[in-house]
């Protein structure tokens, strides 16, 4: 993917400058961190890293004003953190402990937080298109202006589902972000050998939703397309697209052999458009923090996670009484 | 301070592997991310990459070596300034903590070694009080009715679905509804029942109560995913925090001559499904006291209605709130001789026969299930006790039907009560034809279960 050349740099203050730098590191040394508890046995089935893939949360969460909602794939390590959600209580759903967000009973691929707007965490590929817009739909019919971000995949733009969505979303104009994170492959087959309409976004005319591609390995070029989008989602006009051209460094799950595509290529795109990197260098360039600043923030999300393992590791397993709560409702669940 | 670095598992099943390359040797420094081995599992040849930054102290385990166990030390990372003699080893990682509470292992997990919960006591009271006046109403009304009375009550309930509001539904269930109440809460959608759905489940995730109409169940194929994926397991995979308060609603089984698409009973399948609460009501008050119960309940609800069923008129009392609890069966004949179980139009066959026996001296008693799930196992073991013979009755096919599940739940807790074996009459185990006289025999009839009453008590 051509880094994409931006007019200007968008106006933002060292503060937040460093705030981002701070997410994204604070998910790649998290999604580390659970690599390593995977390949000790910590946790078990699926684990899909999103390493490489950073700036997609970090850039969207700072678009995001309190009462919005996100919901996504699998892939959701990152978007729990970037929205605020504890990183103790994330890892410790990971190793299946009490002390997860669903209490051991979700796993990797299953996690919510009504205090966060976090609506999961979904298993089952594009699913969660229309979970998002019905989310969208609540809150058009509640009469507020949150908005909802609906993340997926380029595997899941290839769904059914994903155009009834687009087609209902448009028509009765919910305020929905539909994000695709086109990190270009889906599990092993490249964007390439699975569509001949490889623009995902441009596939939203159809039914009349507007969109755009953006540089998913800029943070802040993400950060000022989540502003247009949620400005357009906002103003009552309906749904908006953003194709987000990300990558992902690590396999589509952990035991993923990584035949589809060479080493170089991972190496070139970690070299040459780290999303974090980028930041770095930005931040050092233009002496808005120093060397040692940097350090400090690495050494604090360090102790973070950190904290998180052992967190994860020390909750005790659920209570064999957990399997069978949780099954029924008896009451209503009160919206946070 | 040193760290080992651990064999690590790279799949969900592997327990052990090759050591097949090292890419670093001891002295190299790593940063997080580089490559430093190639481990072979069963099923490929994978990188295994640094986490940590260092220098490699020690390579342990040699390139090539076979069988190496998950979690053994295979090589020690240093940190800057540390020489392997006065390494100091954070073997904290390298703790199997797996299992923290060791004392509580699966096998003494409290589960039930039945296949079905322990029956409650049954309920016999009335569904409303003796003396309430009663009015003659369709089905098809008493639903409209419940509905309306709902929507009137609870703002965040709305109607979605193919044909409900400027048709006024495609059955005329939702008639009047659009009037009433606007085009805000009484939505058309396109024909999309995947998606639609999919909206619906999210609309109950952020605080509302959606009634999904599908125009027949058959299109809820469509759907099925939205269904059990997300309506019904959300609740349990976030620990209670949030779940689908919803009912998932419209015509199930055959109607009459539309052929093997558009005639199936779907009802064994939802009640299979932790998570859904299925209702297939039978009479006027069963629609409209139990679609009232649906709508107020939090979970996803199945509510299968029949399009026969529709147009037939029942009393139903004249009362300000009338609800019926789920979980709640109810004897429409009382009998010593044989129990017919039964629900939704399959009642139809179950009454016809109870009469037709009574003419012949057998006295059965029929009980109206009304819910699947829950089921008032309570009440059909009390009869089944009482009469020590039972009949199921229901038009979906034979293999994996409600009747199979009735059975089992008699065999493990009324087994020595039985005096003959229960039989499940079931539609035929073919598609349904299209040819009348052939659609006529692939439904159950009344006088199959007239005849397997008169096996089950030998007469």
């Amino acid at each position: 993917m051509p880094p994409k050349k931006k007019d200007a740099q968008p106006n933002v203050s060292a503060e937040e400058l460093k705030g981002y730098y701070r997410d994204m590191l604070m998910i790649r040394r998290f999604e580390e961190k659970a690599g390593q508890l995977y390949g000790m046995g910590l946790i078990g089935g699926f684990c899909h890293l999103y390493i490489g893939q950073e700036a997609v949360v970090v850039g969207l969460e700072a678009a995001a004003k309190e009462g919005d909602k996100r919901v996504t794939s699998y892939r959701d390590h990152g978007h729990m953190l970037a929205c605020g959600m504890d990183p103790k209580g994330v890892m410790a759903e990971l190793t299946g402990r009490e002390g997860g967000y669903s209490k051991g009973k979700g796993g990797s691929m299953h996690m919510f937080s009504k205090e966060k707007h976090f609506y999961g965490g979904h298993g089952i590929v594009a699913a969660q298109v229309p979970l998002g817009a019905g989310l969208a739909f609540a809150d058009k019919y509640k009469g507020n202006d949150n908005v909802t971000f609906t993340y997926f995949g380029d595997g899941a733009a290839n769904q059914g589902q994903v155009y009834e969505t687009y087609n209902m979303a448009e028509l009765w104009d919910l305020p929905v972000i539909f994000v695709i994170e086109n990190n270009q492959y889906a599990m092993g087959t490249s964007t390439q050998r699975s569509t001949k309409s490889p623009s995902y976004w441009e596939r939203g005319a159809a039914y009349g939703i507007p969109g755009e591609e953006v540089d998913g390995m800029d943070v802040l070029a993400v950060k000022e397309a989540g502003e247009k989008a949620v400005a357009h989602c906002r103003a009552g006009k309906g749904p908006y697209i953003l194709e987000i051209k990300t990558y992902r460094y690590r396999g589509h799950s952990m035991s993923d052999p990584a035949k589809y595509r060479t080493r170089e290529e991972v190496q070139k795109m970690r070299d040459e458009r780290d999303p974090i990197e980028q930041i770095r260098d930005l931040l050092l360039t233009g002496n808005h923090a120093t060397e040692d600043d940097l350090k400090a923030i690495d050494k604090e999300i360090k102790a973070i996670v950190n904290e998180s393992a052992e967190f994860a590791k020390e909750s005790p397993e659920p209570a064999l009484e957990e399997l069978w709560t949780d099954i029924y409702a008896t009451e209503v669940p009160q919206e946070a | 301070m040193a760290t080992e670095i651990l064999m690590p598992a790279l799949s969900p099943t592997m327990e052990e592997g090759t050591l097949a390359k090292w890419l670093v040797k001891e002295g190299d420094t790593v940063a997080s991310g580089d490559i430093l081995a190639e481990i072979e599992t069963d099923k490929a040849t994978m990188e295994f990459e640094a986490v940590d930054e260092g220098t490699i102290g020690k390579i342990v385990i040699p390139e090539g070596t076979e069988g190496v166990k998950v979690n053994d030390v295979i090589a020690v990372l240093l940190e800057d300034g540390e020489s392997m003699d006065d390494a100091v080893i954070d073997d904290s990682q390298a703790q199997q903590p797996v299992a923290a509470d060791k004392e509580q292992s699966s096998e003494t997990a409290p589960a039930a070694a039945k296949s079905h919960p322990t029956p409650a006591p049954s309920d016999r009271t009335p569904d409303w009080p003796e003396g309430t006046e009663v009015k003659k109403t369709t089905v098809r009304e008493a639903l409209r009715d419940a509905m309306a009375e709902e929507m009137r009550r609870d703002e965040n309930v709305f109607l979605m679905g193919e044909e409900v509001a400027e048709y006024q539904g495609a059955y005329k269930i939702s008639q009047g509804l659009l009037d009433e109440f606007g085009a805000r809460r009484v939505i058309d959608t396109p024909i999309t029942e995947h998606g639609f759905a999919g909206i619906g489940v999210g609309a109950a995730f952020g605080g509302l109560r959606p009634i999904v109409e599908f125009m027949t169940f058959n299109f809820a194929m469509q759907a099925m995913d939205q269904i059990i994926n997300s309506a019904a397991k959300t609740l349990y995979m976030s620990g209670g925090q949030m779940g689908a308060p919803m009912v998932f609603r419209g015509p199930n089984g055959a109607a009459a001559r539309v052929g093997a698409q558009h005639s199936q009973d779907y009802a064994a399948w939802f009640m299979q499904i932790p998570g859904l609460k299925v209702v297939m009501p039978y009479s006027a008050a069963d629609a409209k006291g139990l679609m009232k119960t649906a709508i107020r309940d939090p979970n996803p609800v199945i509510f299968l209605e029949n399009e026969i069923l529709y147009g037939r008129s029942f009393d139903v009392p004249v009362m300000d709130d009338f609800t019926i609890p789920f979980g709640k069966a109810k004897i429409e004949r009382d009998g010593d001789d044989v129990t017919i179980v039964s629900f939704g139009i399959g009642m139809t066959y179950a009454l016809e026969a109870a009469d037709k026996l009574a003419e012949e001296g057998i006295k059965a008693e029929v009980i109206n299930l009304r819910t699947l799930r829950p089921m008032d196992t309570a009440t059909i073991l009390e009869s089944v006790r009482k009469t020590n013979r039972c009949v199921t009755v229901e038009e979906g096919w034979p293999q994996g039907s409600v009747g199979g599940y009735i059975s089992s739940v008699i065999m493990q807790e009324a087994f020595d009560y039985l005096d003959a074996p229960v039989i499940t009459c079931t539609g035929k185990d073919v598609p349904m034809p299209y040819a009348a006289n052939l659609e006529k025999h692939a439904l159950i009839t009344t006088d199959e279960v007239v005849e397997a009453c008169k096996q089950v008590t030998y007469k």
